[in-house]
């Protein structure tokens, strides 16, 4: 890797892993995800199934939570706190900056989410006996998403203030568990118009629920590999074009 | 060829809305020397800095050329051998001046030994060896001033621009820093700094490019521009009466005795002189005064 690109994303990381809130959402993601036990053992019926639910649920949120909070304050805070200036004044260039600056992040949520999932593995193996390589495959295509998220919150915080981002963000985020009704919903439009604007909204917003494969993993159904190399293709896609857009943003930004 | 060259150099900003325009840069033309000390000046909001981020890519000119060391300023390579430290400088807080030294370096590329090397004798030269460990929050503005200077040079550039570099240090700090400044030039590195405290920048700079409302309205050697103006001459002279002063209308101030006048020309000058040896009176010394840097500067603003 060009050195350059590897002191903004070792840098990136340093930032986000000495910040408290980080470890913070890391503990409160374990702790959650942990408490899947005692839930378990209150309910009647498959408590495997209920480990697994409650676990990866609440791996999914606090990993989200992580992706957002890093993702806007890392950008937003080297333009407020004018760190930037001694980044462009460097001879690098913009678009190393930003791929820097998401490699760092990626592998900040790299290291949160297999924090997690190592633990959440080794507590359902005492719990359980079993060690489901499907939930490996699950965790892939969670990080899939959260790479996603980081590239919205990465366009955001490229020209909006965090509390603005984060809320752009946020909603493009629960938007994008429903994009794939835009889908069944065009089949049942008539005008061509509306067909076109809900393929557009199909097309353009984040699809997250292809992401999300957990009712296979718990209820151990088969998982269709078509599928499953589709939405890596989709996920790597995604996250490119997010940082061409995020880019040209920066690539006309000036910094006063 | 020029360290720096700028040619019609235009720059403005929109307010909200793009209503109104402001118009920072109105078309500077600016040639550092290699080898020598330029001094840009210029009160607040005149431009300066404006102009060195336009220099650095910060912000983009609305028209103009740039070049650094013979190559155009938009290309990120052209800062390859630039050192900058901004004005009042924020760096990542959670490091510690070693760790941003690193960092820096690695952004120029640099082998991570030959950094750690030039990292200490750099700390050690801006006075940081003893507070290498501690985090840069801990620091000082003087400390954070000295660690910026620090970063700039961390791969011993040969073209330096230091915005405001004296702001937040003491007394010492700032004869360290001149001290410093002065040894780069006699390493032949080439320095473009901006400064508000004039007697610092009239010890060190070679040229002076005086910046007023967006324009550059001198530019030149610092020697020709003072020695070609000097503002009066002093003659202090004793043995005459101050009747005999009165009488003849001569304006003098008093000091331990002796009588001070000031002349503006120098044949005022040659005339008074000539006045007291007739009248028997001593003369203790003849002084053309020149004018300082900062009555440049301020002939200028008040032009």
């Amino acid at each position: 890797m060009n050195m350059r690109l590897r002191a903004i994303a070792l840098n990136t990381f340093k930032e986000a892993v000495r910040n408290k809130v980080f470890y913070l959402l890391v503990v409160l993601g374990v702790t959650t995800a942990l408490s899947s036990q005692i839930i378990s053992m209150l309910t009647i019926g498959d408590k495997v199934k209920v480990l697994k639910d409650v676990g990866l649920a609440s791996i999914d949120f606090f990993c989200v939570l992580i992706a957002v909070f890093t993702g806007i304050n890392l950008v937003y805070k080297e333009i407020e706190k004018k760190t930037i200036y001694n980044i462009v004044s460097k001879p690098i260039s913009r678009s190393n900056f930003i791929i820097g600056k998401f490699m760092g992040l990626a592998l900040t949520l790299l290291v949160a989410l297999v924090s997690m999932a190592a633990i959440f593995f080794f507590f359902l193996y005492i719990s359980t006996g079993e060690f489901d390589v499907k939930i490996l495959l699950y965790f892939f295509c969670l990080y899939l998403e959260l790479l996603i998220i980081i590239g919205i919150s990465m366009v955001f915080s490229s020209f909006s203030t965090p509390i603005l981002s984060s809320i752009f963000t946020i909603s493009l985020y629960l938007i994008g568990q429903v994009t794939w009704t835009f889908n069944q919903f065009k089949d049942r439009l008539v005008k061509p118009l509306e067909k076109t604007v809900a393929y557009f909204f199909y097309y353009i917003l984040p699809n997250l629920e292809k992401f999300n494969i957990k009712n296979a993993v718990v209820m151990k159904t088969e998982l269709d590999s078509y599928l499953i190399a589709n939405t890596i293709i989709y996920g790597f896609c995604y996250t490119s074009a997010l940082l061409i857009l995020a880019i040209l943003i920066f690539n006309k930004r000036e910094f006063q | 060829m020029n360290a720096l060259e700028i040619k019609n150099l235009k720059k403005s900003f929109r307010s909200n809305f793009a209503v109104k325009v402001y118009h920072i840069l109105k078309g500077i033309d600016i040639a550092v020397e290699k080898g020598e000390i330029y001094g840009f000046l210029g009160p607040n909001g005149a431009g300066k800095t404006t102009t060195m981020k336009c220099i650095l890519g910060i912000i983009f000119p609305d028209s103009g050329e740039i070049s650094i060391l013979g190559q155009p300023a938009n290309r990120a390579e052209s800062r390859r051998n630039v050192g900058f430290l901004p004005e009042h400088p924020y760096f990542y807080d959670y490091l510690t001046a070693e760790e941003l030294l690193l960092f820096t370096g690695m952004l120029f590329s640099l082998p991570k030994k030959k950094i750690l090397e030039r990292s200490k004798e750099l700390i050690e030269l801006v006075g940081l060896k003893a507070k290498r460990d501690l985090k840069l929050k801990k620091y000082s503005k003087g400390m954070i001033q000295r660690v910026g200077l620090a970063q700039a040079l961390v791969h011993d550039p040969d073209f330096i621009i230091l915005d405001e570099p004296f702001s937040g240090l003491d007394p010492i700090g700032r004869k360290e820093l001149r001290d410093i400044i002065l040894s780069l030039k006699n390493a032949g590195k080439t320095i473009f700094f901006s400064s508000h405290i004039l007697q610092d920048m009239e010890l060190m700079v070679d040229r002076v490019g005086i910046i007023l409302d967006g324009e550059i309205k001198k530019q030149g050697k610092l020697s020709d521009l003072i020695s070609h103006s000097v503002r009066y001459y002093e003659i202090v002279f004793t043995g005459i009466d101050e009747k005999t002063l009165q009488d003849q209308q001569v304006k003098y101030a008093l000091q331990d005795a002796n009588y001070i006048t000031k002349l503006e020309t120098n044949e005022e000058a040659n005339q008074r002189i000539e006045w007291i040896t007739k009248n028997k009176g001593k003369i203790l010394s003849v002084a053309p005064v020149k004018m300082t840097l900062e009555d440049i500067f301020l002939k200028e603003i008040n032009q």
